[in-house]
């Protein structure tokens, strides 16, 4: 699986209040909360997202409550995936479940500047910078990982196949 | 190996994985309370299956809000109960046999050594103590686990603490937990096994041993792990009702980073507010002035930490003006309290006793801080707001500054209360 989208730059620590708010944890509907969608981060955001776009972030990202509305939101709003330094715990496996594809890369994170176009080859986790030319090498996703982002999350995946 | 990863490899079918590697797994306990069951149980009916995959596996405990604080936590209780009943849950704790979670289920022989195990709740970690693999997870994944008996994992890492040398008086698993936390920082073992170990730690009884791993988490660990020896197997053994194992590290097995400290250098400890890696020996606290003191939760709620309060409180008031709330974890350490005259002990020196409950140390009930308050508590997380009010505070310690703290009003070390 090839994906392809403009970078959105953000910082370390973004939490999960950052991405989506607790004032519209009141509903679950992915079409609501991609509205709202790194809102406190940058208002801006759900205007100028569009599909297959790609979040670079630094460490941290997704630190906070164990949420899964953080994943379904960025997921809903076209975000086709998130590189990072580093993830939070819990929100690394929540993204999996909720079927969306993250990559941890160091270079990547500190290299890729806001606006650049990028190329990820999700199986050999593979970043191009289409604007420098540059790549970077993250981790590349395990087979079980593929599966999971492929099928649309874990529970899609277990209705499927009936066993993780 | 490591013991996490031969307790990985004895429940697992992925072949030759390596550290980093994602793998399934077989577990031996689901766990969720009554705030994350009811949404794990919407995952679980989502997988459309028909039954849970073994009735004996399942474990749910309504511990948090219990007994119903209000009219929303009341209904998620009986969501849960429903549930329970429905598919024939055999370990569901309601009623008069709630007990903390971390602390029940050790206690009835339902976590054991070897176990690989899942909670949603990042305090499952404390199962480390018996020489488990135990780990908190999102509620999808409880909830496809009570479907499926089964969880993803990402083989971790796993750093390595030797504890030498005798502890200090006074000074227990709460504190040596704390001074690693303090050590290290509240992500020092991200994504890690945080394996603890030494001469130290073969002297702990298991109560301070689950105190310490209970604690993993807050240095960002994915599990907290103590071999099991023959303290864990003499503890165990009156309690399991099925077989287990106890693993332990090969002298070969690759650690990320190993780490020795010398009990001798370490005294009682206090995390200031609000991180649990803001902490101090006691000797290096001013005046702090106190307006409640909570001795109980996962952490610190057992028969043996009442007993070291107790100790101290003997014979002593708590200080006017200052709140001191028992909170024994489940209903066998507040039937052994009372059977040992420690209830009366408590009662005589001014405290309330709690039923079994989470409650303050979530800023649940029986005990929440108002605006500018603060608290003194033998619980794991002191971040801004948990025990209430955005602008209160909450110092975290051991049982035994706790009780001396309550009876001067002001934390102070045991030595200023007890002979
Ligand atoms: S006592 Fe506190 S930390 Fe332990 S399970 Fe309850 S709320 Fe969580």
């Amino acid at each position: 699986m090839i994906l392809k989208g403009r970078a959105f730059k953000f910082g370390d620590d973004i939490d999960t209040d950052a991405i989506i708010p607790a004032r519209y944890l009141n509903t679950s509907d992915p079409s609501v909360l991609k509205e709202h969608c790194m809102e406190d981060a940058d208002p801006t955001f759900s205007s100028r997202i569009a599909k297959g776009d790609i979040i670079v972030a630094g460490k941290n990202f997704g630190c906070g409550s164990s949420r899964e509305h953080a994943p379904i939101a960025i997921k809903a709003s076209g975000v086709s995936c998130v590189i990072a330094l580093t993830f939070a715990r819990i929100f690394f496996r929540n993204s999996f479940n909720m079927g969306l594809p993250i990559f941890e890369s160091d270079e990547a994170s500190s290299k890729i500047k806001q606006g650049d176009i990028l190329e990820v080859d999700v199986a050999e986790g593979i970043i191009k910078n289409l604007v420098t030319g540059n790549t970077f090498k993250a981790r590349g996703m395990p087979a079980f990982m593929q599966e999971l982002i492929a099928d649309g999350g874990l529970i899609a995946h277990i209705k499927k196949r009936g066993k993780i | 190996m490591t013991i996490a990863e031969k307790i990985l490899k004895s429940h697992t079918s992925d072949k030759g994985f390596k550290q980093g590697d994602v793998i399934r797994v077989d577990i031996d306990i689901a766990l969720a309370n009554d705030i994350t069951a009811p949404i794990a149980i919407d995952a679980f009916k989502s997988c459309s299956k028909k039954d849970v995959f073994d009735k004996d596996k399942v474990v749910l405990v309504l511990d948090h809000f219990t007994p119903n604080k209000d009219i929303a936590s009341a209904t998620q209780c009986k969501i849960v109960r429903d549930f329970a009943k429905e598919y024939h849950i055999t370990n569901f704790f309601d009623g008069g046999e709630v007990g903390i979670e971390h602390a029940l289920l050790p206690e009835e022989g339902l976590a054991l050594p070897g176990d690989l195990i899942i909670g949603a709740d990042s305090h499952t970690c404390t199962y480390g103590g018996l020489g488990a693999f135990a780990t908190g997870v999102g509620s999808t994944d409880l909830g496809v686990a009570m479907s499926t008996g089964q969880a993803w994992l990402k083989v971790p890492e796993s750093m390595k603490f030797i504890f030498r040398g005798e502890l200090n008086r006074w000074v227990g698993g709460k504190d040596l937990i704390l001074y690693l936390i303090g050590n290290i920082g509240v992500d020092g073992a991200l994504y890690k096994v945080l394996e603890i170990e030494g001469p130290a730690i073969s002297s702990l009884d298991l109560s301070n041993r689950l105190t310490m791993t209970n604690m993993a988490i807050e240095a960002g660990a994915k599990a907290g792990i103590i071999a099991p020896d023959v303290v864990t197997d003499a503890y165990t053994k009156t309690r399991a009702k099925r077989n287990y194992t106890m693993h332990k590290s090969d002298p070969d097995a690759l650690y990320s980073m190993v780490k020795e400290y010398n009990c001798a250098n370490i005294e009682p400890q206090v995390a200031y507010p609000h991180l649990p890696e803001n902490t101090r020996g006691i000797s290096e606290v001013g005046e702090i002035i106190l307006d409640q003191v909570v001795i109980g939760s996962c952490t610190n709620g057992r028969i043996e930490d009442l007993r070291v309060a107790a100790g101290i409180m003997k014979g002593n008031k708590v200080a006017g003006g200052l709140r001191c709330i028992i909170i024994p974890a489940t209903p066998k350490v507040l039937k052994a309290a009372e059977a040992g005259g420690l209830i009366k002990i408590f009662l005589d020196a001014g405290a309330i006793i709690s039923p079994p409950t989470c409650g303050p140390c979530l800023g649940g009930h029986m005990g929440v801080l108002a605006e500018g308050e603060r608290a003194l508590a033998t619980t794991n997380r002191n971040f801004t707001g948990r025990m209430g009010h955005p602008k209160s505070e909450v110092y975290l310690t051991g049982p035994a500054i706790a009780a001396a703290s309550a009876v001067t009003g002001k934390i102070s070390s045991p030595k200023e209360v007890a002979v």
